[in-house]
Order: C-alpha cells, then sequence, then structure tokens
C-alpha cells in the first residue's frame, strides 16, 4: 500500500466525519478538530495510561499464543498421528466465537489484567496454532528429503526448515486476528477494571457523557488496532521478504 | 564405493521390489540407473543415500555399511530441496549450516571437518554470482537446480546421487546441466549415480548403465558405454546405436 494512497484515504474518511457532524450538528458526534483536541488534552489526562494498559494486554497475549501455539502447530504438523489424535478437538474449538467466553474467564480469574490476556490468547491461540500446523504440514517431503540428505537430524529440521516456515503462519494469523482481538479486548474491558481504553469508553460515554473524551477513546482503540496491523505488516516485510519479490 | 549384497527390499506386502539383487560401483565410476516407473529406481537410490533402509542383504558405502545419510554422500532431486525463504546464497550455504551446527561429529559432519560458511567458489563455478542475492521464485528451473548442486557439492561430497534430476526443465538447459554434471564429475573425481528414467540422460551420463525392469530385480543388467567424455559423443553413432539398443531393451522388459 502507498503512503499517499492511505494519508488520501484519511483524509477522506475525515472529511467524511466532518461533514456528517455537521449535518448532525448534536454533541453525540462531534467534528474531528473538536475530537482531534480532545485527544491530545485527555492523552495527558490519563488516556495514554488506558492506552497503554490495553496495549500491554494485547502484546503480552500476542507473545503468550506465539509461544505456545507456534511449538503446538510445528509438533502437530510435523507429526500425522499427533495431528489425528487432536485434530477433531481444534475442529470443534476453532470456529467458536471466543468473545463468549468472556464472562466465563472473568468468573474464573477475577479482575486484573490476566483473564483480559487470557481472552486475547484464546483468539490468537487457535488462529496461529492452525495456521502453523497447516503450514508445516503443507513443507513438501521432497525438500525435507533434500535437506535430511545434507546431514540434518530432527533437530536441525525443526532449526532450518520448520521453524522458518511456520514464520509467515504466524504473521497471517496475526494479520487475521489482531483486528478481533482488539475487538474482544474492548469487551473484557467493560468489565472488572479501572484501566484500559474499553473502560475509558464507556466510563466517558455512558457515566461522564463526555463524548469528545469518549471520541478521543474510540480514535485511540483505533490506532491501537492500526498501529498492531501496520506492525504485522511491517514485520512481515523486514522477516519475509520472499513474499514480496516477483 | 558401492556395495549392493544380496539386497532383498519391498513395500508393505506386495511383491519385492529388489529379490537377492547384488550390484556394486568402483569409486570415481559414472553410473546411470535406467528403467521404467515402478521399476525401483529412486527405492535403490534412497537406500543408497541412507534415506531408506535396507530390508535384507548389506549395503555399504566407502566399506560402511549404511543406517542413515553418511555426511559425504550428495543428493540431487528434480524438484530442487530449496528453502523458499533463503537466497541462493544462503541456499548454497544450507548444508554448511547443518554441519556448523552439529559440528565434526562423524555423524552429521565427517570427522576431519573444518568450520566454513564459504560458498562463494562454488557459486562462481555454477555461474550464480549474478543470482545470489536472490529467491528460488525468481530463477528459472535451471538456476534453480544449479543452486541445489553448489549446495550439494559445498559440501565436498565423495558420492553424488542424482534422482531425476533434470527432469522438469526445458532440454537445452538439460543439456546443458548435463554437460556441467559430467565435467564436475571430472573435476572433482566423485563417484556419480544418476536415477533417471530418459534413455538420452542415461546414455550422457551414464560410464556404466544399470538397467531395471518390473520388479522383482534379482539381477543387474550393465551396459558398458566408456565414451562419454569424448567430444562430440552426443552427436555419435555410438551413441545413437546406444540409445537404440537401451530402448529396445526397455520395450522388451
Amino acid at each position: 500500500m502507498k503512503r499517499r494512497d492511505l494519508l488520501l484515504a484519511t483524509l477522506a474518511l475525515l472529511f467524511i466525519w466532518q461533514i456528517a457532524a455537521m449535518l448532525v450538528n448534536q454533541p453525540i458526534l462531534p467534528t474531528p478538530v473538536q475530537v482531534g483536541a480532545a485527544f491530545i488534552e485527555e492523552m495527558n489526562k490519563g488516556l495514554a495510561g488506558h492506552f497503554l494498559a490495553s496495549l500491554w494486554r494485547v502484546i503480552a497475549s500476542t507473545l503468550l499464543s506465539i509461544l505456545l501455539a507456534a511449538p503446538a502447530g510445528l509438533a502437530l504438523g510435523q507429526s500425522k498421528r499427533a495431528n489425528d489424535f487432536f485434530a477433531p478437538l481444534i475442529y470443534i474449538l476453532y470456529p467458536i466465537p471466543k468473545v463468549v467466553f468472556v464472562p466465563i474467564v472473568l468468573l474464573f480469574l477475577g479482575i486484573g489484567d490476566f483473564p483480559k490476556i487470557v481472552i486475547i490468547f484464546l483468539i490468537l491461540f487457535f488462529q496461529i496454532l492452525v495456521l502453523v500446523r497447516d503450514q508445516a504440514a503443507g513443507l513438501r517431503p521432497e525438500l525435507i528429503r533434500s535437506v535430511r540428505s545434507l546431514g540434518a537430524g530432527r533437530m536441525a529440521l525443526f532449526r532450518f526448515v520448520y521453524l522458518p516456515a511456520s514464520i509467515p503462519g504466524i504473521l497471517t494469523a496475526l494479520r487475521q486476528s489482531v483486528g478481533t482481538a482488539v475487538a474482544v479486548l474492548y469487551i473484557a474491558e467493560l468489565f472488572a477494571t479501572q484501566k484500559g481504553l474499553g473502560y475509558y469508553i464507556y466510563l466517558n460515554g455512558n457515566t461522564l457523557f463526555n463524548y469528545p473524551a469518549m471520541y478521543a477513546g474510540v480514535v485511540a482503540m483505533s490506532l491501537l488496532g492500526l498501529g498492531l496491523y501496520f506492525a504485522v505488516d511491517w514485520l512481515e516485510r523486514k522477516l519475509c521478504p520472499w513474499l514480496f519479490v516477483s | 564405493m558401492i556395495e549392493v549384497e544380496h539386497l532383498t527390499f519391498g513395500y508393505g506386502h506386495g511383491a519385492p521390489v529388489f529379490q537377492d539383487f547384488s550390484w556394486s560401483a568402483a569409486r570415481g565410476e559414472a553410473w546411470a540407473v535406467l528403467g521404467p516407473s515402478g521399476c525401483g529406481k529412486s527405492t535403490l537410490l534412497n537406500i543408497l543415500a541412507g534415506l531408506v533402509k535396507p530390508g535384507s542383504g548389506a549395503v555399504r558405502v566407502d566399506g560402511q555399511n549404511l543406517n542413515r545419510p553418511r555426511p559425504q554422500t550428495g543428493l540431487i532431486i528434480q524438484d530442487y530441496g530449496l528453502l523458499p525463504w533463503a537466497t541462493v546464497r544462503e541456499n548454497a550455504r544450507l548444508g554448511l549450516r547443518v554441519r556448523n551446527y552439529y559440528g565434526p561429529d562423524g555423524v552429521h559432519a565427517p570427522k576431519d571437518y573444518t568450520r566454513t560458511m564459504d560458498v562463494e567458489p562454488w557459486l562462481k563455478r555454477l555461474g550464480l554470482l549474478p543470482q545470489a542475492a536472490q529467491f528460488p521464485g525468481q530463477l528459472s528451473g535451471g538456476q534453480r537446480q544449479r543452486t541445489a548442486i553448489a549446495r550439494t557439492l559445498a559440501l565436498r561430497p565423495d558420492l553424488l546421487l542424482m534422482d531425476e534430476p533434470f527432469s522438469s526443465l526445458d532440454a537445452p538447459t538439460r543439456e546443458g546441466l548435463q554437460r556441467l554434471v559430467l565435467e564436475l564429475w571430472h573435476e572433482t573425481g566423485l563417484t556419480l549415480v544418476t536415477v533417471t528414467h530418459a534413455i538420452e540422460e542415461a546414455a550422457v551420463l551414464g560410464q556404466h548403465i544399470l538397467l531395471l525392469n518390473l520388479p522383482p530385480n534379482t539381477h543387474p543388467q550393465i551396459i558398458e558405454n566408456p565414451d562419454i567424455l569424448q567430444p562430440g559423443y552426443r552427436e555419435s553413432d555410438e551413441y545413437v546405436a546406444l540409445c537404440r539398443s537401451l530402448r529396445a531393451k526397455l520395450e522388451i522388459a
């Protein structure tokens, strides 16, 4: 995606927002300029802290998911027997919308960061597991045979073939699910916490009726999602340059 | 160099591919193994590569019984076996990286192996320096196979096994690579075994041609072909006659 196109798209969105705000002409839809001013003001007054709390939850759960799901996916992808055993379980669990587990996880794990991290973890874990598994299983037997003929045993195959082969799977999984993860984080932060953008948005919108501040929170949450998406994009270009050559 | 004694091997409950089969190849020879699909030629190569265990009988390479891939044996396969995420240079280094990873343990790398990552002479010899920073997806089939050859030769094998190495390449590329392999064989003095279903390829790359038939193979049928290094051999009457005779033998089988 070209930077110029992204900039133009952003300007177009802001323009539509501005027109809509002028047409509605109510406090429930402030203009981009009002929200921008509120964003800067609120950032100094505590929004930054809520932003960081949410960011930390997403980063922690992402790292945890990669750490647990990637090796599990690699193991399943390498062993047909293990995959045959676990595949039905994954098949049932994978499509369940994990957001329905929010109340259950909160009931069991209570307040604090950990239950929120667990909820996002549940979403990312299965996505990464399935994609890494399929990527590892899709490695051509001919490739494995040829690398084995170079002297590679199990350890070297893992290090030089399976591990690098899993990186695109991890990044694709993150790209697909980072949006959902942020959305579910919003839901999770409505409960049992006083930190995080979900809490902040709900507090300002439904309790304090400070609409510009609420919109500043919405912008912050959007920036969080966008930032993560761009980060995945950037990582993909850095780590998988072969995907971008013609 | 290669000794196969009383080999019996089969898959599952079917008829054995080899039954009490014996064959040997001396150091520095160039062999082509020719036969129709299903004759067991790839099986034989996998056994020689140490990737498949022989059923009964003995298979020795350089006097050692084979239980696993031997570090001094190189293998070239039809679909190159390159890592798509690694550049030509990194792919050429892969075997050395594997060896450096294990160290000179005598199992994954020869005991006298000294660590190196230098593949530049091989990239140069195989004409790959201009492509060294490119990924396999950017290369032609011939360049990919040359990368695989550089990767294997960087390990300085004494036995090079090739499984239908040039089948998926167009004719001029295939002939160029066949010439290159013969030159490299002549330069390095390694033992060469090429498995192929193409009569012309066997006639070009096999100083000795081992003809396999539909299973079970019980005794080796060997055709001598001493002139492969003669200039203009491919256009000679001997070459044409050999191809004709090989074709007749395959048709009878």
